[in-house]
């Protein structure tokens, strides 16, 4: 089962952030030091044009974020 | 042939559900592929016919297209409880892998041909289109193992890749087609009025530019410049200079001409079924200047069974940009999705023709905007002669 999602709007615990289309997860703790991202960078600095990296079907505004 | 194949067997059970896998060992004809040397050179020491070293590009162009015909379709999809298990079942991965070893075999032994085998110039360049066949349908296989979230699967798509020297498709395929796929910004998006001809320029220069800026703004986050070889580009192409070395050592000079015909006959292969993949489709822009997302109306299909077999249902294209991540065996039909009149190997034959081509297809796109043509990719050079042809056949209401 997949978690339950929400919208990432006025929502300040939230550090992890979900491909909507694959299992892809951003989590702010770990980064993604691959794509230039090293733990602790926040979402707020990833930029809008950044696509998931498994699956490149969505982009940073379509994420999801994880409660 | 669809449900003798599905008496094939093979059962996946998943609570109450029972479905039958019917091409489940019809993927095993995908390592026929990578022995095409060895079967050409069978061909040959049995009928003495030197001519038979054309045996891949016969095969392509001549015997694939039959099968098409012969063969006939299968819209069978998994029901949606079995594409789990479907997709851990490691079976499927390995005949894939195991295309790679023998795909390596058969360009060895070839050069070894070149090398030692008394071959004519007419016989070699045989021999170098049909490795080239081969090193065409390995871009398919790396396609398939690199889209996947393994990384051994990633390194195995770049080892092959190696042998046409396209180790940047792997980057600019996921990160730079898939993401602007049917829009007039990407290069490997064909374009309706685009011949082949015109086509083929303009993806392998564009895609190797874009996958050259995404490797630059990937590395750059990190403050790496590109000649690193943390450069994902330049470490695959790194592997193709270190193989057609290799080679050279072995077997001499003389066999770099017939490696560089292969290749180049390889990438164009692929490029040539890019062209096929969304000629004239286009994803509308949104009001917030996004486009709207990729879905199964952007993508020409195919469910001919002999062409999916041997691609590894790359024909089910729309499922693939819908779910990149989806392995080959759990892709799926779309009722909704625009379909090709044949499959690809018989398509491919038609896209080097360009009239007989736009003949077929450009009937076929304005079908697919209702007549519309405006509504669908258009090559801008030749924007004015698309609308004086098509554009009168728009719909009389708005």
């Amino acid at each position: 089962m997949r978690p339950a999602l929400s919208r990432t709007e006025g929502i300040d615990a939230v550090s992890r952030f979900q491909c909507p289309v694959c299992e892809y997860v951003y989590d702010e703790a770990e980064g993604d030091p691959r794509e230039g991202f090293p733990p602790g960078t926040s979402w707020s600095e990833v930029p809008d044009d950044w696509s998931c990296p498994d699956c490149a079907v969505r982009e940073k505004p379509d994420f999801e974020a994880l409660t | 042939m669809a449900s003798a194949a599905a008496r094939l067997e093979a059962s996946g059970e998943l609570g109450q559900v029972s479905w039958r896998d019917g091409k489940r060992y019809l993927w095993l004809l995908g390592l026929v592929v990578p022995m095409l040397p060895l079967i050409a050179w069978g061909l040959v020491e049995a009928t003495g016919l030197g001519l038979l070293w054309w045996f891949g590009p016969l095969f392509i162009f001549a015997v694939m297209p039959v099968l098409d015909t012969l063969v006939g379709k299968d819209a069978e999809n998994p029901p949606d409880s079995a594409v789990k298990w479907l997709e851990q079942d490691r079976y499927y991965r390995w005949c894939t892998y195991l295309f790679l070893p023998l795909q390596y075999v058969s360009l060895v032994f070839a050069c070894w041909q070149w090398a030692y085998g008394g071959l004519g110039v007419i016989e070699s360049l045989g021999l170098a289109f049909t490795v080239g066949a081969v090193a065409g349908i390995a871009i398919n296989t790396a396609h398939e193992l690199g889209h996947k979230r393994k990384q051994v699967e990633r390194w195995l798509s770049k080892v092959a890749l190696a042998q046409t020297g396209y180790g940047h498709f792997f980057i600019e395929h996921n990160r730079g087609h898939h993401v602007r796929v049917a829009t007039p910004e990407d290069p490997a998006s064909s374009r309706l009025g685009e011949s082949f001809w015109e086509f083929l320029p303009r993806t392998v220069i564009g895609s190797l530019r874009s996958a050259w800026h995404l490797e630059r703004v990937r590395l750059e986050r990190s403050g790496k410049g590109m000649w690193t070889l943390h450069n994902d580009i330049l470490n695959a192409w790194a592997m193709t200079l270190v193989l057609f070395v290799a080679l050279v050592a072995a077997f001499g000079v003389g066999v770099l001409p017939w490696l560089i015909v292969q290749a180049v006959f390889g990438f164009s292969l692929l490029e040539v079924v890019n062209y096929l993949e969304h000629y004239g489709l286009r994803r509308e822009k949104r009001e917030d200047g996004r486009y709207e997302r990729c879905r199964p109306e952007h993508s020409w299909n195919s469910n001919n069974i002999s062409s999916n077999v041997l691609l590894y249902h790359l024909q089910r294209h729309s499922d693939h940009h819908a779910n990149p991540v989806r392995r080959y065996q759990a892709l799926r039909h779309y009722d909704e999705a625009p379909e090709l009149p044949s499959g690809y190997a018989t398509m491919i034959a038609l896209a080097y023709l360009t009239p007989l081509w736009r003949r077929v297809m450009d009937p076929r796109v304005l079908d697919h905007y209702d007549g519309d043509v405006t509504r669908a990719n258009i090559h801008p050079r030749a924007r004015r002669r698309v609308l004086a042809r098509y554009g009168a056949a728009g719909p009389v209401a708005h």
